[in-house]
């Protein structure tokens, strides 16, 4: 028996390859010549384009404004010229407009010494403003706009703010490295989330295999007159999936089709608590991110702060290139990133790490019969039947996978990794989700 | 530089843990090598041929099928230890043309009539074994007592078979099996039985050798415990509490350790109740599939006229297991204590 917290059922143990990048400075990554700033960088509408090509743009100066409450606004992360705007893919696969600036004139903020401001005096509203208008997003993956999870519903109260360290995807260190240089920070980020919304406890979780960060983390706290309880998480994927990390460190569920504000709690990522401090000490917006890039293939693996819109080729040359030839290129961690097709791909708020792959890391090998090993049943983290669900999938009986619990499915990938017979599971629960939500819409128009 | 269109773009998982079928298949079969030496050992060349045999025929039928199919599945090892398994469940002398049968039932009508790999429903090895046994009980029955020391081939009956005599007996006047066969004059030991010092199927008599690979495959985490501890603790419960009902001497004096440690019941715990595809999918499913080989073995063997308790329990067992699935439902994340339908 572990001593640490986890969750009850299901996971996998991927080798972390946290130790070539982890416990190290943060570098800061050269500015980009060109920065390519998609308008959708977050979950919910897109940001409209304000600028045209020809205009002369500040530092964190406005391009994208917020177009609904599901939705952020963009700023520029350089000075300069906007030169094109054009479409580009996104590494999940969908088209957004860009803005591509041209770098040049005069950095306002970068290289100065910054005022702070006083948020201690603002309002509730005034907090929730300031952080919806400086453009935050999740910044653990999903990118959900942030002002949208601190606003609690009527009558609904906050009795945990959860700030999720976990970072259970292999090689990824931007959160454990922050953590180190930042700690302080993040507690201020968390005395301003404290104050918006008056949590019973706050909870600081994080994986044991990051000792280090959680030391630092629990000395900053002992200095610090704000109350945080450390919880240290057994090493496990996937302990940073929302509803498993709540179950670990409360011991209660979420139920299915809900979300966390619906039982009280309230999970941010740690990066996404440090850019709220930003935000409102010093009215920052969201405009830099820190990045992972590791993989087998990279000469010279390094967690960087990086200007959102640099590409991932400049970033792959400041690692020195390759060693190797990868056989993928990912954006976000292996379990649940993405595969990418263009190394001139921007950085993006949600993007926590760039891995070139080799083909021994990736291990593909050929599809091949299910031989009912029930394999994926033991690593499903949501207590679901990953082989019956696919079967139903791909019979089309969308309605029969939807009742066995396909939209439970958070698609962390365990099951896919664990299958000895190859199938990839995601991809066609991917495809079932998809297909009833047709089905749902259609219904609802036949109505 | 990457030359970007040699880039694999999938959906995620990115990574895979690296196991495959072919893996675990193999993985078995390199479990059950030695007891199938052992048997070589003790039984002589002709052990050998029959194992041969049983592993080409299987082998090529797959091939074969798999050529009609336009679908090359030989590599995965399981027709492979399909055969191998053919092979361990047949007495050693048995005619050639005998395992060449099970392999073939056991392939084209067990495996591949339903869809090959993973879409069978029954076990095949097993399957085929119980066909061939019911088409030539004689040659199937017909055993050779171990011949270690190079002397002559016998043949007896196993300790089991022999045993199966004395539950007919008008009376008896012994303690158990043991003391039984010392009385007929087919003296075994519990040590015997343990290393495989006895007559039987060649692949089927050392329990140790058998025990020792499982353990391998419980390291690899390819076995786990459910289906053995399920299948032979119940088995050694009946036994115990009624096993010497049929001996005389009551309830509660059966001995386990003849019973667990003769016939087949090793070999098809720890080998062939255990077959993924053929098996339950939850750990839950697993426990409640072992206890009913365990019943169905404990059945056969004290009250049944056949020795073959294993090969029918697991096949029976094998029929059930949709059943089994169907109502040994997972906890659902999110869905509280009490289990309710999406949508109501």
């Amino acid at each position: 028996m572990s001593k640490f917290k986890t969750f009850p059922k299901g996971g996998v143990h991927p080798p972390d390859n946290i130790s070539g990048t982890g416990n190290r400075p943060i570098r800061n990554a050269s500015l980009p010549t060109h920065a390519v700033i998609p308008m959708s960088q977050h979950i919910g509408a897109p940001a409209e384009c304000i600028v045209n090509v020809g205009d002369t743009i500040e530092e964190e100066q406005l391009i994208g404004k917020s177009t609904g409450y599901v939705s952020v606004p963009v700023h520029s992360s350089i000075p300069g010229k906007v030169v094109e705007i054009k479409e580009i893919y996104l590494p999940h696969g969908k088209k957004s407009q860009a803005v591509v600036i041209e770098l040049g004139g005069e950095f306002k903020r970068m290289g100065k010494p910054q005022k702070q401001s006083d948020w201690t005096g603002l309002s509730e509203k005034e907090i929730i403003e300031r952080i919806s208008s400086m453009g935050l997003a999740g910044q653990g993956g999903a990118t959900f706009p942030t002002h949208v999870k601190l606003v609690l519903p009527e009558g609904k109260k906050c009795d945990y703010l959860l700030v999720n360290a976990a970072e259970c995807e292999p090689y990824l260190t931007s959160d454990q490295n922050m953590i180190l240089e930042k700690a302080e920070e993040i507690l201020e980020g968390l005395k301003i989330l404290k104050k918006l919304l008056s949590p019973r406890e706050i909870i600081f979780a994080i994986e044991s295999n990051k000792p280090e960060a959680a030391g630092v983390m629990a000395a900053a706290v002992e200095k610090s007159d704000l109350d945080v309880r450390i919880d240290i998480l057994k090493t496990k994927y996937p302990q940073g999936a929302e509803k498993n990390i709540i179950k670990s460190c409360t011991g209660k569920e979420v139920p299915s089709g809900k979300l966390p504000l619906d039982i009280g709690m309230v999970v941010l990522n740690v990066e996404t608590v440090y850019s709220v401090y930003e935000a409102l000490v010093f009215e920052k917006p969201l405009v830099e991110r820190v990045v992972t890039v590791s993989g087998g293939a990279v000469k010279a693996p390094e967690t960087f702060r990086v200007k959102i819109g640099t590409t991932y080729r400049q970033l792959l040359e400041e690692c020195e290139g390759l060693i190797e030839e990868p056989a993928k290129v990912i954006s976000g961690g292996p379990m649940m990133g993405f595969g990418v097709f263009d190394l001139d791909t921007p950085v993006t708020k949600g993007t926590s790490g760039i891995l070139f792959l080799t083909k021994k890391e990736v291990k593909a090998a050929k599809q091949t019969s299910c031989i009912s090993c029930g394999r994926c049943i033991q690593a499903c983290p949501m207590g679901l039947n990953p082989s019956d669900i696919n079967k139903h999938s791909l019979n089309f009986l969308f309605e029969e996978a939807q009742d066995m619990g396909l939209l439970d499915c958070v698609e962390c990938g365990s099951c896919a990794y664990v299958c000895p017979a190859h199938i990839p599971l995601v991809q066609s629960f991917r495809m079932g989700k998809n297909q009833l939500r047709a089905i749902m819409m259609q219904k609802k128009g036949a109505k | 530089m990457i030359d970007t269109k040699k880039l694999t773009v999938s959906s995620s998982p990115q990574i895979h843990s690296a196991d495959s079928t072919a893996k675990i298949m193999w993985t078995v079969v390199l479990s059950l090598v030695p007891a199938g030496i052992w048997g070589v050992y003790i039984f002589g060349m002709s052990a050998l041929v029959v194992i041969l045999v049983s592993i080409i025929a299987a082998v090529a039928a797959e091939a074969l099928l798999g050529l009609i199919n336009k679908e090359v599945t030989v590599n995965d090892g399981s027709a492979f230890l399909t055969g191998l398994l053919v092979g361990y469940n047949m007495p050693p002398q048995v005619p050639l043309f005998i395992p060449v049968v099970a392999s073939l039932f056991a392939i084209v009508v067990v495996k591949w009539s339903f869809g090959g790999l993973g879409a069978n429903w029954m076990n095949p090895a097993l399957a085929g074994r119980v066909f061939v046994f019911f088409s030539w009980t004689g040659p199937m029955t017909k055993w050779l007592l171990p011949i270690t020391g190079g002397a002559d081939a016998v043949t007896g009956p196993t300790p089991l078979g022999s045993l199966k005599s004395a539950y007919f007996a008008t009376s008896l006047n012994v303690s158990g099996p043991i003391e039984y066969l010392q009385s007929e004059g087919l003296p075994v030991t519990y040590k015997d039985l343990f290393i495989g010092n006895i007559p039987g199927s060649i692949g089927e008599v050392s329990a140790l050798l058998l025990l020792l690979g499982a353990l391998v495959l419980v390291a690899r985490k390819i076995l786990t415990w459910h289906v053995p501890v399920a299948y032979i603790g119940s088995f050694a419960f009946l036994i115990w509490m009624f096993g010497g009902v049929r001996m005389g001497t009551g309830l509660f004096s059966g001995d386990v350790l003849f019973h667990i440690l003769s016939g087949g019941l090793m070999l098809g715990a720890l080998y062939m109740a255990t077959d993924m595809a053929t098996t339950p999918l939850t750990a839950k499913g697993n426990i409640i599939f072992g206890i009913g080989c365990g019943f169905l073995s404990f059945l056969i063997r004290i009250f049944g006229s056949l020795p073959e308790a294993v090969s029918l329990s697991i096949i029976v067992m094998n029929i059930f297991v949709p059943v089994i699935d169907r109502y040994t439902k997972i906890k659902r994340f999110g869905y509280g204590e009490v289990k309710e339908k999406s949508g109501e």
